[in-house]
Formats: C-alpha cells, structure tokens, sequence
C-alpha cells in the first residue's frame, strides 16, 4: 500500500493521507485529476472494484464532498478517494466508463443530493422519490421537520424524551461525564 | 327534475380518472364504490362470525414490522392455528397489514393494494409509525398518519410489536368483527372524496385510477 500511495503522490497533488486501519486508506485528491487518479488506480493500484459513490454536504464550507470507496482484492485493503466540489450548480464528471454500476450511484446522488453527472445514462429518472418537486432532500438546508409538518398529518399528544436528558435522569447518572457528552451536535 | 339534469348530475358522481391517458380510461371503471348495508340481523351475525374465523391476510409488508410476519406466518407461532392465512394477492385476502412505516412510494402501492381487495376488508395498522409518524415523525418522505389515507380497524401499538401483540391484536379483531364494528369499507365508500383528497395531496404523480376496481 505504501508503494501505491508513493506512487500516487509523485504523479498527482494528493492531501493528508491518513490510514485509519490496516485495511482502511484516505486521501484527498483535486477536482481536476479525479479521472486520472481513479484511472490510474484501477489499471496500476489494482483497485479493481469500487464499493461505493457517497456525497457529504459541507454547507459551511459551500461544497460536497464526494467519496469513491475502491477494494483491492489482491491486498485486501480499502481506499477512499475524497473530492471536494463546488456547492452552488454541483456538477462532476461521469465515471460510468471506469465502472459501469457507478450510474446507479450517480442517478442516486443527483436526486438526493442535487449533484449532476453529464452524460451518465439515465441520471434524469427518479431513484426513489416519485413525483418530488422540492430540494433535494439530502441537502442540509432542506428542513425535513417543516416539510414533514406542512405536508403529512400529525397526529396531537405525541410527545418525545430528550435522550440526553432522560438517561441523566433515570439510568445514567454518570452520563454527563462521558467523553461523547461534550461533542457538539451528538 | 330534467332528464338532461339527471345525466349531468349522474355524469359528475362519475370519478374523473384524470391520472389516466384516454386509452386508459376505457379499461378502467369510473364507478365510486359504495357502501353496503349489513343483511337482516341474524344472518349478519352469522356471516361475521364466519369472516371473523377466516381471515386471510395480504402478504404485502411494508416497513419493518413486516419481519414479525416472518415467524407469525411460520412454525414458531403458527398463525394458522387461528384460522389466518397469508395470501398472495389481494382479490384473495381479506386483511391488510400495514407493517410500520409507509413512505409515499408505498402509500401509492397501499392505496391501489387496499382498493383492489374485496369486501368486507379490515386493516390492521402495526407499529408506532402508522399511528404518529413514530420514529420517521419529521421524516420527509414518510407519512404520518396512515387512517387519513385508508380506514384503520385495529392499531397494534409499539415498535416493533411482537408477534405476541399481533395474535392480540387479531383477537380484538375477531371480537369488533363478530360485534359488526368493522366498517372500515364502508366509511372509505362514504367519506370517499376526503380520502381520496388526502391521497392526492401527496402523492403528486398520480397515474392510476380513481378507484381500483
Ligand atoms: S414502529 Fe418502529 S419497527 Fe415499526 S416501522 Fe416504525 S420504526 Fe419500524
């Protein structure tokens, strides 16, 4: 693995790689040489398969990040490959001809997350949603609360424990001390 | 009263399949479905004891309380045992369980499921989710209350509900059937409009038609 990552950096700008198991690679690589990367990765890396497609939206930083998960089957061994895109009209390039199932993931991405693929056979055709009009519902300022609200009905005298707060209460005295407590956002 | 009133009146009771292409239409009836009144009493109380000993139920699971269909179907609680079987189609059944959660997608496939079964037909709603929303309650493709889309007979509260609670849940089915309660089909026939209101206010690519017959 080490020689591949070599390899890597000497042919394309790549960031803080970062090995979180044996089996378990990051890097972060540029818009501009995602096809080349994942070329080269898949005819010399020997990264065969891609696992999966996935998108984050970093609204803070206005961009998604894009994730290929790629296995190796000779080295067993697992490597994501990150890009960062803009947000505002995101648009990337189609892999479907590096792997033929990635316009499954593509078709999924632009509808959940609004990110276009040209040229990726039937990326226009719902995945799951029928018939939506909004914003795509993965996006993080899509509130699904008010949407939920304002569309399906609810049913008066529901009421709901702040987890949080009833295991401080009832069973977990030692709760507030434990390290996950003091994270922002759980 | 005119004739021509007549037809114009009986012309608007008609439902307008408007989902449908015009090829379409002519295969689809454009009939409302009407309630039906019970028979003379003792003959009634005979036909209900006998639906509620044999009820079939339509092996159509849609979220995850589906899974306790799995063991209540199969030897470890033996359902059969009660007079209830699983059909696989819904001309043939005469119980709908909703098993949890319906997301829009399946509301559609509910809708046409539930329409299509034969009368008298009772639902049983299984799960938290079919009664507040549960879990999914700000879920945006998720709804919220499933008695607004199809009449609901029995609710099995919990998430999930054990196969246990379903077999109690039949019971009290059984009980409100053999006491003439369970008039879902007939309060859908009835307040027809208003479901179908609801229906269509979410489910936004409407393309089947009004009334699955
Ligand atoms: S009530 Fe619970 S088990 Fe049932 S569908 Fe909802 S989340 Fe799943």
């Amino acid at each position: 693995m080490e020689e591949i990552l070599k390899e890597l950096k000497q042919r394309f700008s790549i960031k803080d790689p970062e090995k979180k198991r044996d089996d378990l690679h990051f890097v972060k690589i540029e818009k501009k040489d995602t096809i080349a990367v994942l070329t080269y990765l898949k005819h010399y890396g020997g990264f065969t398969h891609l696992a999966f497609l996935q998108a984050v939206d970093r609204i803070e930083d206005e961009k998604f990040q894009l994730t290929y998960m790629l296995y190796n089957y000779k080295l067993k061994i697992n490597l994501a490959v990150k890009v960062l895109i803009e947000r505002y009209q995101a648009e990337m390039t189609s892999i479907h001809k590096l792997w033929a199932h990635a316009w499954q993931y593509q078709r999924e991405l632009k509808e959940m997350f609004g990110i276009n693929f040209p040229g990726s056979p039937r990326v226009d055709e719902s995945f799951v949603l029928e018939g939506w009009s909004e914003k795509p519902p993965m996006r993080r300022d899509f509130d699904t609360l008010e949407y939920s609200t304002k569309t399906y009905y609810q049913r008066p005298g529901r009421s709901t424990n702040d987890p949080k707060k009833y295991m401080k209460k009832k069973l977990y005295k030692n709760f507030a001390k434990s390290p996950d407590n003091g994270r922002k956002n759980g | 009263m005119k004739k021509k009133d007549i037809n114009k009146i009986e012309q608007e009771m008609k439902l307008a399949n408007s989902g449908l292409s015009e090829k379409e239409k002519t295969l689809f009836s454009n009939a409302r479905p009407a309630p039906v009144k019970p028979l003379n009493k003792y003959l009634e109380k005979f036909l209900n004891w006998a639906r509620a000993e044999s009820l079939w139920i339509l092996g159509y699971g849609t979220g995850c309380g589906a899974i306790e269909l799995r063991p209540l179907m199969t030897s470890r609680f033996d359902i059969f045992r009660y007079g209830i079987a699983p059909r696989p189609t819904p001309r043939q059944s005469s119980v709908f369980i909703i098993g949890g959660y319906a997301s829009l997608k399946t509301i559609k496939r509910i809708v046409r499921s539930y329409e299509q079964m034969q009368g008298p037909k009772f639902v049983i709603a299984l799960g938290s989710c079919t009664i507040n929303g549960g879990m999914y309650y700000d879920s945006y493709y998720t709804i919220n209350r499933i008695d607004h889309y199809i009449p609901v007979d029995i609710y099995v509260a919990g998430c999930m509900p054990r196969p246990e609670s379903l077999i109690a849940g039949f019971d009290k089915l059984k009980e409100n059937i053999k006491a003439g309660e369970c008039d879902g089909m007939n309060r859908y026939a009835e307040n027809f409009d208003w479901y179908k209101n609801n229906q269509k206010k979410i489910i936004k690519d409407w393309d089947m038609p009004d009334y699955n017959w």
